[in-house]
């Protein structure tokens, strides 16, 4: 009976990350074009767009091999069983312990390198430029994510997310530089993971400045949809890795109270709401930048984050 | 099972006396071919068996052989650490052999490499084996100048020459290295069996002086940086089967001479000893990936990998070393099992890939620039799975093996702030900063590697027109991409497998893992971390399938076959895709100033001129050149003033001789 229940907990929580992905990007996509005096898409613009994308048929480019067909499902599955693995509503749910932050963020790497292959596949020069500018990003986007993981995990003592958010909650932590860098240093690398201004342009298609955008530019229809779902839960992943480990009040510890997991989930709601919100902000008061400062933002991240772990590394012995 | 080892080189020996049959006529050589690598294909697949059941049944044995000097004999001795790199050995030669009995027989002068195949193996076979210092030795150089004739078994080019010259030059200097350390190991008794040795005392002084020397002797072979500089000629000049045992299992010999010196011969560490082992590595990672990153030959990018990998593997052997000095036996079981994890993973997908650019190499009629390739995705479909399968494991990727080992490196460095010393409070989150920069850089190699020579668009008529491979080397690709998967899938049974190894190094062992719910690895508690190769390879399967089944049953599968977005210019060539070059010339671009001090200069023609304008890319190897460089021209102008002594009258050279003899008395005399 306990078994059912934690199986449904976590199907649940599965299920809830798929969902609710799309309504965040269409929420950030409606607060920007508010804030830049838009009437903007409704909210449940990307749920249509999903549903059109899937019904039509794919324009596949004559020479397009196996793995181009292949890897939108699999980019898909990784970053969904990624953002999975978060605590949402509750910590230590039945498989939470199958990988633990590193593998993690390494599961997204492998959704990375699909995307890059699948780019370079049909041999245009505009998947090459995406690829080739992905790989600038990423190489500097996972160390400092790295580092970030080193400092949470030296604060918390273990690298298991549910073990972290369990003590992040329990108030024995208190106020750290460490973690405030970490939280910097997360945030820069949130926002050029996921295609964000300054570092890319979501909503482009002009040929200069686009990294994702170039790399998908030869999918439609439901492929084009997995690739787009996958963005967006690749978002909420962000978005709640966040919440989980800074902001981790209001989450179910262990016991199924069900009552306690309506509350987790609907603070989980509000605080992805919060970061939408303040994402949308973030990016409509800053322009975009030359790729080749792109390293500088990102080295920051990396130097924060080595910042953060070598005070940890010394302040344990004083 | 020691005697039945042994019986195997002796095997292999004789496999190589059948290379005399491929004299006279093409049918021959083919004959001698097959016999050749069928012999060793069956003569490692036995010893594969046997060093597997020595390792998994915890046998020891010794046998000294009435062979080498009189007084000594040769001692021989199998225990935990010799059987677990006998088992990666055996495996890559099982490997190269079942990839050669295809590949082999497309050789230009088969006879220039039959002969020396199996007298390579039965060195490699025999390292771990000795057990005194003789023996040791002299496997070890037999092992050294059969690869050095495999590297000129094509010997016309210019530049098959000047790596054979360099290899036989690192590869003295770095025996000359264990022969003096060993020398120190034995002391002035001149005591060469191992377990003597184990017994001796030395002084700090003398101790220091072996570990320098056993990371000049072992690094130099295994590719540390700055001692790298033959490898990346070396390994990829021998024909590819040989390339893949260099690069996979002849390092990984030079780790075990590494491992058996520092770990077992040398006895407790100092904290320091692990300082340079971390740094070195952590600088042979980053230095050997970013070469990676900037090569366009598909082997030699290999090679390049090869020395991040072995950054990696000593990265891992630091850690252990800190650990142990530091009382912390539990994480030095970690950080040495982490390492020889990898040195295991490096042996499985860097064998594949090294098949698979074989298997290019033979497809496309011998082109090696990853420029002039693409698109053999469509004309290899088996080759092309395999090596893509490989080239995720060599970019740490979950839920393959090379992402297991690092996983468990991260979590060793994690362990490191209840270590003593401020020195490497510092150091090891730093050589954590360079172990991830160096794993997400080798995501960027390989997608280079693998995107550019094996997807898009064929650039040569050769890449066009390239066939699938013969079946036995599509077995050898597919073989160890399939075992790629199933160590990142099931790690918990290495990990089990090399706890004798660790037990008898440092007298700790990781936790038992096979006994842990759904087969997850866990390092050192449930509560710290825990990582599941097997379900998360299961979840990411289950979902994609289920998308794909949901969307097909209840969407659309339509599909129409359109030639690709081309902007509205018709006519795209092959040639305005993305090359190897701008693919990585962002990195280049961030990287390249710091370590190569690569200059890019836009030379433009005057107004009005019609010559073309010009890119020039200009990079240096530091290394080589504040390094080898300065070496060589002072050897050169020592050779020069020595020269004098060659045309001396025989009084003159009895004089010197005299004279050296009254120098050395003196010596001795002050000595004493």
């Amino acid at each position: 009976m306990a078994l059912i229940g934690s199986l449904a907990a976590q199907a649940v929580q599965m299920l809830l990350v798929l969902l609710v992905a799309p309504l965040l990007t269409g929420l950030v996509r409606k607060v920007k074009a508010r804030l830049q005096r838009r009437r903007g898409p409704p909210l449940l613009q990307p749920y249509r767009d999903l549903r059109r994308l899937i019904a039509k048929e794919v324009v596949l480019a004559e020479n397009a091999s196996w793995l181009f067909r292949v890897a939108p499902y699999l980019i898909f599955s990784t970053t969904w069983v990624a953002a999975a693995l978060v605590p949402t509503f509750a910590t230590g749910l039945l498989f939470s312990w199958t990988g633990d932050l590193i593998a993690i963020i390494a599961l997204l790497g492998t959704a990375r390198f699909l995307l890059q292959l699948a780019a370079l596949d049909i041999g245009t020069s505009f998947g090459g430029i995406g690829a080739s500018r992905e790989s600038l990003i990423a190489s500097l986007a996972e160390p400092a994510t790295i580092m970030i993981v080193f400092t949470i995990a030296l604060i918390a003592g273990s690298t298991q997310l549910s073990h972290v958010a369990a003590f992040m909650a329990s108030g024995q932590v208190g106020l750290r530089v460490s973690l405030a860098f970490a939280l910097v240093a997360l945030v820069i690398v949130a926002i050029a993971e996921n295609a964000r201004i300054p570092v890319d342009n979501p909503a482009t298609h002009l040929e200069l400045t686009m990294v994702h955008e170039a790399m998908v530019l030869e999918y439609s229809g439901r492929h084009l949809a997995m690739i787009e779902l996958a963005a967006a839960v690749k978002l909420l992943f962000h978005l709640s890795l966040i919440a989980c480990v800074f902001f981790p009040f209001g989450l179910a510890q262990d016991g199924w109270d069900p009552l306690a997991c309506a509350a987790g989930a609907g603070l989980w709601l509000a605080k992805l709401a919060a970061g939408g919100v303040l994402l949308a902000m973030f990016e409509t008061s800053i322009a975009k930048m030359r790729v080749f400062r792109v390293p500088g933002f990102l080295g920051a991240a990396l130097m924060l984050g080595l910042l953060a772990t070598l005070l940890l590394f010394i302040s344990r012995s004083l | 099972m020691l005697t039945a080892l042994l019986l195997c080189a002796a095997g292999l020996l004789a496999v190589a006396a059948l290379a005399a049959l491929g004299r006279g006529g093409r049918s021959r050589a083919e004959a001698a071919t097959i016999a050749v690598y069928g012999g060793c294909l069956a003569v490692s697949t036995l010893a594969f068996v046997l060093a597997l059941a020595a390792l998994l049944g915890g046998a020891s044995a010794g046998l000294t052989v009435p062979l080498g000097l009189p007084w000594l004999g040769a001692h021989f001795r199998l225990d935990a650490l010799s059987a677990a790199f006998l088992v990666l050995v055996t495996l890559g030669a099982a490997g190269a052999s079942l990839y050669a009995l295809g590949y082999g027989l497309h050789a230009e002068a088969p006879l220039r490499v039959l002969p020396f195949y199996p007298l390579f193996l039965a060195g490699m076979l025999l390292v771990p084996l000795a057990d005194d210092a003789y023996a040791f030795l002299l496997c070890w150089e037999l092992m050294s100048l059969a690869s050095w004739a495999l590297v000129l078994a094509e010997h016309r080019p210019e530049e098959n020459a000047r790596a054979g010259f360099l290899y036989i030059v690192m590869a003295s200097f770095g025996t000359l290295a264990l022969l003096l350390a060993f020398g120190l190991l034995a002391g002035p008794e001149g005591r060469y069996a191992f377990a003597a040795m184990r017994e001796a005392e030395r002084g700090p002084l003398a101790s220091a002086l072996v570990l320098a020397l056993a990371i000049l002797g072992a690094g130099s072979k295994a590719g540390l940086v700055p001692l790298h500089a033959w490898l990346p000629l070396a390994h990829p000049a021998a024909p590819s089967h040989v390339s893949a045992l260099m690069s996979g299992v002849m390092t990984k010999v030079a780790v075990y001479a590494f491992v058996r010196i520092v770990f077992d011969l040398l006895g407790p560490p100092a904290w320091w000893w692990s300082v340079p082992v971390l740094a070195l590595g952590a600088s042979s990672a980053v230095l050997g990936v970013l070469h990676a990153l900037t090569e366009n030959d598909l082997k030699r990018l290999l090679a390049y990998s090869t020395i991040e990998n072995i950054g990696v593997v000593f990265l891992g052997l630091g850690l252990a070393l800190a650990f142990r000095a530091g009382g912390q036996p539990a994480a030095a079981a970690l950080a040495l099992a982490a390492a020889l994890f990898h040195a295991f993973n490096h042996t499985l997908f860097k064998s594949a890939l090294f098949y698979g650019a074989g298997a290019v190499l033979t497809a496309a009629r011998g082109e090696r620039n990853i420029e002039r390739l693409g698109g053999l995705i469509r004309r290899m479909p088996v080759s092309s799975a395999a090596v893509l399968v490989a080239a995720m494991a060599a970019a740490a990727l979950p839920p393959l093996n090379g992402f297991a080992s690092e996983w468990l490196a991260f979590q060793a460095i994690l362990l490191s702030p209840d270590l003593p010393q401020w020195a490497l409070k510092f150091l090891i989150p730093t050589v954590g900063t360079l172990l991830a920069l160096a794993a997400a850089l080798a995501a960027s190699c390989f997608l280079r590697a693998y995107g550019i020579a094996w997807l898009g668009r064929p650039r040569s008529a050769a890449a066009a027109e390239a066939e699938e491979v013969d079946r036995f080397s599509r077995a050898a690709m597919t073989g160890f991409g399939a075992l790629c998967v199933l160590f990142g899938l099931f790690p918990g049974m290495v990990l089990d497998a090399l706890a004798p190894v660790t037990e008898r190094l440092l007298g700790a062992r990781m936790p038992a893992q096979l006994g842990e719910a759904w087969l997850s690895i866990v390092p050192i508690a449930d509560s710290r971390s825990s990582y599941n190769g097997l379900l998360v390879f299961l979840f990411v399967v289950a979902s994609a399938a289920m998308a794909a089944a949901a969307i097909h049953r209840f969407a659309s599968r339509a599909l129409r076959r359109a030639p690709p977005w081309d902007c509205g210019f018709p006519g795209l060539a092959p040639s305005m895709q993305y090359t190897g070059t701008s693919l990585s010339q962002p990195l280049r671009r961030v990287f390249g100033p710091v370590v190569f001090r690569a200059r890019e200069v836009v030379e433009m023609p005057l107004p009005g001129s019609v010559a073309p304008a010009r890119i020039v890319r200009r990079r240096q190897d530091l290394v080589w050149e504040f390094l080898y460089v300065p070496i060589g021209r002072a050897v050169g102008r020592a050779a020069e003033l020595l020269n004098h002594l060659q045309f001396l009258t025989i009084r003159r050279y009895l004089v010197l001789v005299f004279l050296s003899l009254v120098l050395l008395l003196l010596g001795l005399g002050l000595w004493r």
